[in-house]
């Protein structure tokens, strides 16, 4: 038995950079650093604990839709440990929304061969969290996700899903689409010789024609949505900052009190 | 006046908060449909009826908790089909959020998700947005398709508005991927007696600097004193301290409460992203330089072991 393990990944930038929207109202990817999207990385994990723990044999495949910096997050999952990689680029991609995005890997992952997606629970830009139920759904596939813990077992996805209400123990058939939460486990430090190895790897580069998609498809003018505006939010005004001196707990509850919160 | 489809979140009949607050934001686009699904799903028309619904469509069915999210999508589609709506308004929670992406591919519409207000415009229904972790606020609008919009819990407030809340039967086909991935069990979460961390109007976290899962018993009385829900930082979860359900920040919950109580927590950008829209904002914590002191509208430097002790024994002294 084999297993066709297709883990998406995102580059994004760096949320602890300074981030902002170009004129067109895109994500600016130029002034900050880019890097595999943090959530991303327990994705690529969660397919290297199902292929450690399985008796078949797993290929793991990680597939990224960007620019050409985007390579870079492709980079980082060979080197902790994945087996190839492919990345979708094409000039017409850029301003592409959560359902192009979604068309884009769907098609990709369709063209790779799959038995197991495994996404993040969001990325750390948009933050959406949607795709991995869009790709579930254009898949024609079960969607088994923001799972906490998972395992594949006999062609059978299982997994833990922490909800606000309760917490549900899933199950479907393989092909199944997955997304895993930050609770799944701790990602790996890719380690010197991963870093090396990575560098063999092949990595495969397709453009939207090797995917039968038209540039109206996607990008901004195939866009779902509109962004009329994008504002940054005004700094919050300076607020009153006292040491405590034995007083401080009575002083905090002077303010709450003026505030009516007592 | 068009109709706005309005998906109910409810525990067995009971209406969840978020629902009534898409109510208000339903009525400022056209007359509100309510969907609910579901054990009890008639139960909340009356809740519905009061906040503004003209109409309650409701289906029970075992599917609905037995299969994960897609016979949800199946149902808001074939409400859809049945009503034309102006715009289809859902929570967004986890599962609102995934049940709203589907239907809106299935539609052919666009999907924006975490609207923190709503309005009507020229061009249809127009999303605020708070994104880089509330550093910036965006303006959005789908332009194909019927909006489908999830919103955030404290985006609006619940108004009264009655209506007629007419209960009707919505009948619904399950499609073939309904049923592909099973419930084999569930847990729920055993109850605190305190608020819901997303729709709570005081939170109190605590931090790094609680240092202890057993010291998170005066976060707690704190909390109680206000009748406040709790949250932690990812520190302390990641510490083992607190419950990830009650994770504040980027990889937890979002929360926009009219008072934010941050204790011994720093204020990383991964935090900040998950309280930053707070109307009110407070920090206790022992390092002057905390970039949290950046956001508050009041702050306190001192060891938490002391001031919150003392604050919770003024509350309770002010409450009397």
């Amino acid at each position: 038995m084999s297993l066709r393990i297709v883990v998406t990944v995102k580059y994004v930038p760096d949320a602890t950079g300074d981030r902002h929207f170009a004129d067109d109202l895109t994500v600016d990817r130029d002034d900050v650093d880019g890097l595999l999207s943090e959530l991303d990385e327990y994705a690529v994990e969660q397919a290297l604990q199902i292929s450690e723990n399985s008796d078949d044999d797993v290929e793991i495949t990680v597939l990224t839709v960007g620019p050409e910096d985007a390579k870079d997050a492709l980079r980082k999952a060979l080197s902790m440990g994945a087996d190839k990689a492919i990345h979708v680029e094409d000039d017409d991609i850029h301003g592409t929304d959560a359902i192009g995005t979604s068309l884009v890997l769907a098609k990709a992952i369709e063209k790779a061969g799959y038995d197991l997606v495994i996404s993040g629970m969001a990325s750390t830009d948009g933050t959406m969290g949607v795709v991995p139920a869009l790709l579930a759904e254009r898949l024609g596939v079960p969607q088994v996700t923001l799972l906490s813990e998972v395992s594949v077992e006999d062609g059978t996805v299982k997994g833990r899903r922490d909800g606000d209400a309760a917490s549900e123990n899933l199950e479907a058939s393989l092909p199944a689409v997955v997304s895993v939460t930050d609770q799944s486990g701790e990602a790996r430090y890719p380690s010197f010789k991963g870093i090396m190895a990575a560098k063999k790897k092949p990595v495969e580069s397709w453009d939207l024609s090797d995917l039968d998609i038209d540039a109206e498809e996607v990008g901004l003018e195939g866009a779902y949505t509109t962004v009329d505006g994008a504002a940054e939010r005004p700094a919050r005004t300076a607020g009153t900052i006292v040491k405590d001196e034995g007083e401080g707990g009575k002083q905090l509850a002077e303010f709450l009190a003026g505030q009516k919160f007592i | 006046m068009a109709e706005v489809l309005v998906y109910v979140d409810h525990v067995d009949g009971a209406v969840r908060k978020p629902t009534l607050e898409l109510l208000t934001l339903a009525r400022r686009i056209g007359e509100p449909v309510a969907v609910a699904l579901g054990n009890g799903a008639g139960d909340t028309a009356a809740a519905l009826a009061e906040h503004g619904a003209v109409k309650v469509l409701t289906h029970e069915a075992a599917e609905y908790a037995d299969y994960l999210v897609v016979p949800k999508v199946d149902a808001l589609q074939a409400a859809h089909e049945a009503v034309s709506p102006a715009a289809v308004l859902v929570p967004s929670s986890a599962e609102g959020k995934e049940i709203a992406a589907r239907l809106a591919l299935r539609l052919g519409s666009g999907i924006i998700t975490d609207a923190v207000d709503l309005e009507a415009g020229d061009e249809g229904p127009v999303a605020t947005q708070s994104v880089f972790a509330a550093s910036f606020t965006t303006k959005s609008r789908v332009s194909k398709g019927t909006p489908v919009i999830t919103v955030k819990p404290n985006s609006a407030a619940v108004e009264a508005a009655p209506a007629a809340g007419a209960v009707e039967a919505l009948s619904v086909t399950f499609s073939a991927q309904a049923t592909g991935t099973k419930v084999t069990g569930r847990t729920p979460r055993e109850s605190t007696g305190r608020p819901e961390l997303t729709e709570a109007a005081i939170v109190v976290s605590g931090g790094r600097g609680v240092n202890g899962a057993e010291n998170f018993a005066i976060i707690e009385a704190l909390a109680d004193s206000l009748g406040a829900a709790v949250g932690a930082s990812r520190a302390a979860v990641d510490a083992g301290w607190y419950p990830h359900t009650n994770q504040v920040g980027q990889t937890g919950k979002s929360v926009s409460p009219q008072l934010y109580i941050a204790n011994g927590i720093s204020g990383a950008i991964q935090h900040r992203a998950g309280m930053q829209t707070s109307k009110t904002i407070v920090a206790i914590n022992k390092d002057a330089e905390a970039p949290i002191f950046d956001l508050v509208d009041y702050g306190v430097v001192g060891d938490l072991f002391d001031v919150v002790p003392a604050l919770t024994e003024e509350i309770k002294t002010r409450k009397g």
